[in-house]
Parts: structure tokens; sequence; C-alpha cells
């Protein structure tokens, strides 16, 4: 998190006492904690070094060693990073009622959203670099020292659009907690123009991460100009879906006040986004099924097999399966007193379009080939391993993210006396 | 005082085993391969290279291949010929599917030898149809089949070329002469080019080459068939190293019947000039604006 810029009241120099001991005791709140800190902690460490040990191999060995091929060239590393994007950008849905809404309910705990994208963020960022062939030559990407091919490569823009909402919400979160560790109010100046900003960017990361593949005239199955809402409104399932899980296990394990109001609006959203979601996608089915031909193949293929070869269809009828069932619990349970069936809908939500937006998207894109081949592909044991480690990680920076951010909004954490 | 100490006795004792733990997990890196050269790590992109520079990194090159397989090759850097755009056409109605063309390519090419891997890969398609789902690539029956034509497939060269677009690190451009070619030493392998290629011409290298060392084609030019390192994309280059001399591409004159055509199209003369003027050409999947450099015919 990056220093703030200079509050009006404080001479400057203070904050180069103050920062330090900031950061310094938001290293031992992050590291201190009871047993179940310590074993959850100690469990997405054991799982992160699994996936760093077979990244390790990967790296040294080869792309090979995965079940990508000539003909798949990207796979589950490429639908992570594609969900988790999205994952980031439905944060936003706790960011537009706190902010533009005006909802203080909302507010009171928008800073969960904010944590979450940046270690959606971060997961993303890690899924594209788990999958380069040579990592070694990542500063080729750099502008200046590099060759950035931007504006005309898409994926130049995604790595502008990723890092300017990584950077968007560090600032945020960094200067609201840094301020309340100092005890003074936020000056809405240094943040309110950073949060709007970051809701048009939050659409703006998934949009042109959909644009990556919709741009593609030789793959049919992405080339449609439905695929950026459909990126859009299935962020806005994930996003708060993960979120409402999340502020759950904050009230039942933290003294952090999270009141239901919060839960609600974001339930009322979901019943939306769901829906919206299965809507896009059926039209989406309509489409590609109705009309025939050659250029629906890849459908084909995916919901119903395609010449002998039905790999993914059992995994996109199970996600069909959870949408919809997520989209009827949403519909017809209470978000007060049936708060556990909200829960599995949005266990299901996640599961589902995890795989809608994952393999399901992915790797239809490239079967059949562009020459109409048919190589299937299903992720193998190491692409498990670097997967879940790399969630792990995520989850550990969402993790520590909060447990920071709730010993400095309870006052656990707070700047010494006569320092600031 | 003293429960607080235990515990950060106790911490401590955690961040060491945590800090042993990922050192062990990292410890395959010790193994790989681009931390033992620092030139090659820093190397520029090719059109950043003076002579002098380039004339290093080629023997640089040559010494690595000695070293890695046992080949003692010359590499150079074969540039375009003003007033030459090439072009290939092949003839459909001659095409007897036999796949020498895409052999001769992975001997040329220096592929890698256990996936027997090639730019070129031949459709079988049935007669009344240029519909791509009605072929097949992987028949092993004695060639041709009356009820059937065959098809290779190569890198098309596009005019408007897909691949090059996407590529977020220019790795990839298309030179003056019309071949789309890569720098392996810049190429950082998200495979971006690979999904964005319409007609399967990209390759990319899964894990390090295996070429025998009497097997290595000697005759070797930086942006084309010099032993690719692995983790980076690689495509048909028109045999540059033989086409900017004035050679043939070893495809062409792989192939018994005849079937292709390869020149210099802003020559009247040539034969290619010839075929474009004269015969009913095609491109595939011209519906994608992709202008090809590669065209299609049939006799009569």
């Amino acid at each position: 998190m990056q220093a703030p810029p200079t509050v009006p009241d404080v001479a400057p120099t203070a904050h180069t006492r103050t920062y330090p001991q900031f950061l310094w005791q938001a290293l031992r709140v992050a590291t201190d904690g009871g047993l179940p800190f310590y074993a959850w902690m100690t469990a997405l460490t054991a799982v992160f070094l699994v996936g760093v040990n077979a990244f390790a191999h990967q790296t040294v060995e080869g792309l090979a060693l995965t079940a990508m091929s000539d003909h798949v060239s990207w796979g589950m590393y490429i639908g992570n990073f594609t969900y988790g994007v999205g994952l980031a950008a439905g944060a936003v849905m706790m960011v537009i009622p706190a902010y533009l809404y005006r909802d203080e309910a909302m507010h009171d705990v928008v800073i969960v959203g904010e944590i979450l994208a940046i270690a959606a963020i971060v997961v993303s960022l890690a899924f594209v670099n788990v999958d380069l062939g040579r990592i070694d030559r990542i500063w080729h990407m750099m502008p200046v020292v590099g060759r950035f091919h931007w504006p005309v490569s898409m994926l130049t823009w995604d790595v502008v659009v990723l890092s300017g909402y990584l950077f968007l919400n560090l600032h945020v979160v960094g200067y609201l907690l840094y301020t309340r560790f100092l005890g003074r109010t936020p000056d809405p100046r240094w943040y309110v123009p950073f949060v709007f900003l970051s809701i048009v960017w939050a659409v703006s990361i998934h949009t042109v991460t959909a644009f990556l593949y919709s741009g593609l005239g030789g793959r049919p199955f992405w080339n449609t100009a439905i695929l950026a809402p459909r990126f859009i409104v299935s962020a806005f399932v994930t996003g708060p879906a993960f979120i409402v899980l999340a502020l759950q296990v904050v009230r039942r394990l933290t003294h952090f006040h999270v009141g239901d109001p919060p839960i609600s609006t974001l339930v009322a959203i979901l019943r939306v986004t769901v829906l919206g979601n299965l809507f896009l996608l059926g039209s989406e089915v309509f489409t590609e099924l109705y009309s025939g031909g050659t250029h629906t193949a890849s459908a084909r293929y995916l919901y119903f097999g395609l010449h002998g070869h039905h790999a993914l269809v059992p995994w996109i009828w199970s996600a069909i399966t959870m949408n919809v069932v997520a989209g009827a619990l949403l519909l017809s349970s209470s978000a007060r007193r049936q708060l556990w069936r909200i829960d599995v809908a949005c266990v299901l939500a996640l599961c589902g379009v995890w795989i809608e937006k994952g393999l399901g998207l992915i790797v239809p894109g490239f079967v059949p080939s562009s020459l109409h081949e048919l190589v299937e592909y299903l992720p193998n044991q190491l692409e498990w391993k670097v997967t879940l480690g790399v969630w792990a990680l995520g989850l550990m920076v969402f993790t520590i993210g909060l447990k920071v951010a709730i010993a400095v909004f309870s006052g656990q954490m707070h700047a010494q006396k006569g320092a600031a | 005082m003293d429960d607080t100490s235990r515990r950060d006795a106790l911490k401590v004792g955690g961040a060491t085993l945590g800090a042993a733990a990922f050192a062990r997990a990292l410890a395959p890196l010790t193994e790989w391969e681009p931390t033992t050269s620092v030139d090659a790590f820093l190397q520029r992109h090719y059109k950043e290279l003076d002579p002098a520079e380039l004339g290093t990194i080629l023997r640089r090159l040559e010494d690595e291949t000695l070293e890695d397989y046992g080949a003692s090759v010359s590499i150079e850097d074969v540039r375009p010929t003003p007033g030459v755009r090439f072009g290939y056409a092949l003839n459909l109605s001659v095409c007897i599917g036999c796949r020498r063309c895409a052999e001769a390519c992975h001997q040329e090419n220096n592929h890698d030898r256990p996936s027997h891997q090639s730019y070129i890969r031949v459709l079988e398609i049935d007669k009344g149809s240029i519909d791509l789902e009605k072929g097949r690539t992987d028949y092993d029956h004695a060639v041709p089949r009356g009820d059937k034509f065959y098809m290779p497939v190569q890198c098309h060269q596009c005019d408007n070329a897909p691949c090059v677009k996407v590529c977020p690190v220019e790795a990839t451009w298309k030179e003056a002469d019309g071949i789309v070619v890569v720098d392996y030493n810049w190429c950082i392998g998200c495979r971006y080019c690979e999904a964005a290629c319409p007609y399967h011409a990209r390759r990319f290298n899964w894990e390090k080459p295996e070429i025998p060392a009497e097997e290595v084609n000697p005759d070797q030019a930086y942006l084309s068939n010099r032993v690719r390192p692995a983790g980076v994309m690689e495509k048909c280059t028109f045999c540059l190293h033989r086409t900017r001399k004035g050679k043939l591409p070893a495809c062409l004159e792989a192939c018994p019947t005849g079937a292709r055509v390869f020149g210099n199209v802003l020559d009247p003369d040539s034969e290619i000039r010839w075929v474009l003027e004269n015969k009913r050409v095609f491109v595939l999947k011209e519906d994608l604006g992709t202008r090809p450099r590669f065209f299609y015919y049939f006799d009569g």
C-alpha cells in the first residue's frame, strides 16, 4: 500500500515515522492470531507451496508438463485468469451501493469488496504469469525497456487496466486504513475521486478481458458481441456471491460489525444477475444452435459432444444446473430467515460460473481447431496443483488484508500517541 | 511476558520452517536454463540490434547449438531483398496428399523429432466440399483416394495478420517481402498468436526440441530454421534462409507432383504471377479479411 499524500494538518515529516509504524503493526497483525487463524494460514501456505513446486517443475521442463497442446493452447490457467478478473470486477457491486447510492450500512463494510478486488487481481496476474512459456522475459512487456505493443494488442490493454485497477484499490484501501490508523477522518478529496474512477475501471477490466477473445475472427465461438456483456453480468454474480459468504465468515469469527442490510442488498443484486447471466447464456445457445453450420461446431461440442468427443459435456451441464438451482434458491429464499439457503446458492453460483467462464469458455474456442481437428483437453494433475496454489495465494492476500482492516477499524491498530 | 516470548519463539520457528519449505519448493529452478546466461537474458529485440551486436548473438547461438546438440551450424541473418514480395500457390487438382512437403519441412526446419512437428498439415477432404469440417488430417491409407482431394495448409503470411496484431511484445511482425517472422529470443510464450491464427499455422515449443546431432540442418537463419528455444512460438517462414537467397522452399522441392508454385509476385515473368493471373485462385477463409499470400487453385 503506497503512502497517501500529505494530509494538510499534519507535518509532512510525521508520516516518515507513522507510516513505518503502520506497516510494522500491520505485519504483526498479519502474523498473529488464534488457533483457527494459524491453522487456516498454514493450510493455505501448504497448498501454495505445492503449487510453487509444481510451477518450478513446469518452468524447468516446459509447458509440455501440462495437458495443453498446439490444438488447445490455452486451458486451465487462462480459464482461471478470466474468472479471477470477473471476481475482481464483481467486487464493485459493493462500491456502487456504498458510494453512488449512499447506502450507509454498505459503506461500513465496503472495504471487504475493495480487498477482494486486490486479492482477485493478484490471482489473475499470477494465472497469466504461470501460463507464459518464458516468464524470464516478462520485462519485454514493460513500456520503454521492452516493446509494449499498445494500443494494437488487446493483451497490452489488459495489462494497463488490470494494473490500473490494482493501483486504484491499493490506494483507496491503503489511504482509508492509514488515516483511520492515525485516528483522523479520511479527506474525501483523496479517495472519493479514485473510488468513482474504480467503478468505471471495474467494468473496463472485464470488458477488455472479453475483447481478448471476442476480437479473434478465427475463433467463431468467442467472436461474438455478447461476450463482454456476459462477462460483466457473470462478474456481478461471482463478486457479490463471494462477498456474501465472506461477510458471514467475518461476522462469525471476528468482532467486526457486519449487519444484515449489506447482505440483503447483495442478495437483491444476485437475484437479478444470476437470472441475467442465464438469459445471456440462453441467447448465446439459441443463436448458435438454431442457425447451425460449421461455425457452431464448438458450441455443439461443448453442450452435446461432437463426433464422439464429449469431455466438456458433463462440466457444462453441471454448471447450468448449478446456476439454475442457485437462481431458484435466491428467488425462493429470504435473506433474513433462510440465510443458509442463500449461502448454498452463492456456493453453487460461484462453482457454476467458474466452469462456465473457465474451461467452458476457453476450451471450446479451440475445439474443433481452426482446421477442424478434434483434440480434447482436460487439465492434468500439475495444472490442478498450480491452480490451487494460485488460489491459496489469493486467499492469503484476502485474509491478511481483512485482518489488518479489521484491526484498524476496531482500534486494535492505531498510531502511538504523540507520533502523529 | 513468558507467554509472549514463547509465542514469539514459535512464530520465528514457524517462519523459518516456512522459508525452508519455500526454498525446497523452488529447488527445481536451479536447473533452469535461462538462469545460465546473462547475455541471453538481456538480449534486446531483433530490430534494435546493430550489425555488431547481432553478429555476437549469432556466434553465441552457434556455440549454444554445438554445446546442446553437438552440431556445428552456421546461423545467418538473411534480410529481405528490395523489390521482392513472395507469393505461394498450390494446385489442388494435382496434390496427392503424400505429405512429403510436411516431411521436408520437418527436416529442413530442425523440428522436434519425437513429436514429428512440421509447419504443414495436410487435410483430406471429401470431393464436393471445401468445408474444413469435412476434412481430416489423420488419414493413414494409400493416397490418393478417388473420392477425396488434399489440401496442405501452412502459414499464409497474411497481409492483415491476426497473429501480428495480437502479440503484446512485437515479437512477431511482417517483413518487407511479405514473410511473417518471430524473434524467438524476444517471444514471451503467451500463445495469443496461436489463438488468433485462423489457419492453425503457429506452433509452440512446449519443451526443448530434441534432434540428433547428425540430423540437424546446419544451414540456419536467425529468423527461420535455427533450433528454437523452449517456451516460444515458431512458424513457417517460407524457408527464408533459402528463398531470400534465390532458392525454393523445401516443401516445394519435395513435392513429387509439381503442385506448388512459389516466387516473386512483383516479377511479371514469374510463374507465380502467371498462376495468379490465369488460374481461378482462391484463399482460405477469405471472409476473415486476413488477406493471405498463399493461394489455392484447381486446374481447368
